[in-house]
């Protein structure tokens, strides 16, 4: 009995539009209007790569251990010094970092023994060319340039 | 399985023309195939008669790749197998390099990963929900799921800093302590779900539409089952209580009380009914696992360097697919001899023959969807 009255009034079809109309309430609403509106990241994100310097002497804190280049599973860190005969250590020289190949699986964070290179929660690594995924030791130092959308 | 190959057209041909059978493709671009999966598809009008599977479209390599690579640095290729459950697939590795080395985890790293891992069972189960019914017809659920989903993938944001490719499990423990707010956002996904799983089952569960694509389609019987190596979900709608957390518990799943869901008839909806079941039963889990998270290192004993001595090991563990098998060889060097992976949706897309014959091309979409295949773990 119960069945037929479920077959002629069609209440769990009914049942289910009332859960999708129970969901339409504009307070709902979890789209994020992306260039807008720009989502926070978490703390650990692990986006676009940097090293870091010194906050007053702004001299790098890489010391070219070259750890973070062996810890990369694809090999795409470059990392040149030249021994300074002052001071009997390595000076790095250049340090290059291929993000078109980078999966960011932060292997190359952990290996790093001072802290330098870093992952950060920059997410938006679009360039024109391939060319520009190639980031050389300036870049990495002074993070890409800020995009502004104009729409 | 000799009867099922098809052979190529030209040979076809002239028996096509006698005969009302049609040969017809299905993929390996098409929405419901759940990524690059062709099936070739013998029909007699609507009738399946066979299908025929040609799969490696997404095959990478992975297995060769970890031969040059070092054990630590091959973690994170494991992850982009089974992108939908990374975090398992994390695990999986991670325990059988675990099992070479004789490495020992502590008890708090073993409950984030047990936290962690069945998150990803809520994560990964809510995504086939959502494009599993999508491929039916119902629209509204994906939409729904993928809410629910996001709220999963922002713990694992806020744990490890990736969302879906996660490298969450180091060797011998975890890379990263839980934040502040870890238990709390576990717990209050928990309840969340709770109450969320009961919209599900008002949208699908009642809906005559989806009883009737769904009950008596793709059945699976338990001695099939068995015979096709068939596991996870599939075989426990079959009726067959197998669950690798209860049949040879690791990570401390002993501790932990859950139950098994099953069901009779192991067709599409008593998949259904087992993998939303299982929702509940990782949301049993989780809390009794945050609650009694154990405080201590999270890194066990592991060098620098890893360089297990020479051998072999195998460990399987339940990923929200199936038996998720790894098996290292070793012959101590810094480089694994040689990885296999025994991915369950591969095991389980086997058996997509038997459940597809006689039944109408429409169900097969819905028999694609039920085995819940991932194309980057089966072509690896």
């Amino acid at each position: 009995m119960a069945n037929l009255i479920n077959t002629f009034l069609l209440t769990d079809l009914l049942k289910g539009l009332w859960t999708t109309f129970k969901n339409q309430k504009p307070s709902k609403v979890v789209t994020e209007q992306y260039p807008l509106n720009r989502p926070p990241v978490a703390e650990r994100y692990r986006g676009a790569p940097r090293l870091n310097t010194h906050p007053e002497t702004s001299e790098t804190l890489c010391i070219s251990c070259n750890l973070c280049a062996l810890a990369c599973p694809e090999q795409l860190i470059v990392v040149t010094s030249e021994r300074n005969p002052e001071t009997k250590r390595k000076d790095l020289t250049t340090f290059t970092y291929d993000v078109s190949r980078c999966m960011f699986c932060g292997l190359c964070e952990d290996a790093c023994p001072v802290d330098a290179l870093e992952l950060t929660q920059d997410f938006e690594l679009a360039t024109y060319t391939r060319e520009g995924q190639i980031w050389d030791r300036q870049m990495l130092e002074e993070g890409p340039l800020p995009v502004r959308y104009t729409h | 399985m000799a009867e099922t190959t098809l052979a190529p057209p030209e040979v076809q041909a002239e028996t096509l023309l006698d005969s009302n059978e049609l040969v017809l493709n299905m993929g390996p671009q098409h929405p419901s195939t759940h990524g690059v999966l062709r099936v070739i598809l013998k029909l007699d009008g609507e009738t399946v008669l066979g299908t025929d599977c040609v799969i490696g479209y997404l095959h990478r390599g992975v297995e060769k790749i970890a031969e040059n690579r070092t054990f630590q640095q091959f973690a994170p290729y494991v992850d982009r197998m089974d992108y939908v459950a990374a975090v398992s697939n994390g695990l999986g590795y991670c325990m059988a390099v675990e099992k070479l080395l004789d490495a020992e985890v502590p008890p708090r790293a073993q409950a984030v990963r047990v936290i962690l891992t069945e998150l990803n069972r809520i994560a990964s189960h809510l995504l086939w929900l959502g494009t599993h019914a999508l491929d039916i017809g119902a629209i509204t659920p994906v939409f729904l799921c993928f809410r629910e989903r996001e709220e999963v993938l922002k713990i694992f944001e806020n744990y490890c800093g990736a969302r879906l490719t996660t490298h969450a499990f180091r060797i011998g423990g975890l890379q990263y302590e839980t934040y502040d707010t870890f238990e709390k956002q576990c717990l209050d996904l928990c309840d969340l779900m709770e109450q969320k799983l009961k919209e599900y089952h008002d949208l699908l569960t009642g809906n005559r539409i989806w009883v009737r694509r769904t009950k008596g389609v793709g059945i699976l019987n338990a001695a099939d089952c068995k015979d096709y190596g068939v596991t996870g979900p599939l075989i426990r709608a079959a009726g067959i209580e197998w669950d690798l957390r209860k049949a040879q518990p690791y990570c401390g799943y002993e501790n932990y009380d859950f139950d098994i869901p099953t069901a009779e008839t192991g067709d599409t909806f008593d998949r259904y009914m087992v993998r939303m079941e299982e929702m509940v039963q990782s949301c049993r889990i989780i809390r009794q696992a945050v609650d009694a998270l154990p405080e201590g290192p999270i890194k066990g004993k592991v060098g620098k360097v890893i360089k297990p001595p020479p051998g072999e090991a195998y460990v399987s563990i339940e990923a929200p697919k199936g038996e998720l098998g790894y098996y290292i060889v070793s012959d101590g060097s810094l480089n694994p001899y040689r990885v296999r992976v025994r991915p369950p949706s591969f095991v389980n897309l086997g058996a997509l023959d038997k459940m597809c014959r006689g039944s109408l091309v429409a169900d097969v979409v819905a028999i694609i969807g039920t085995i819940d295949i991932v194309l980057g773990e089966v072509d690896r």
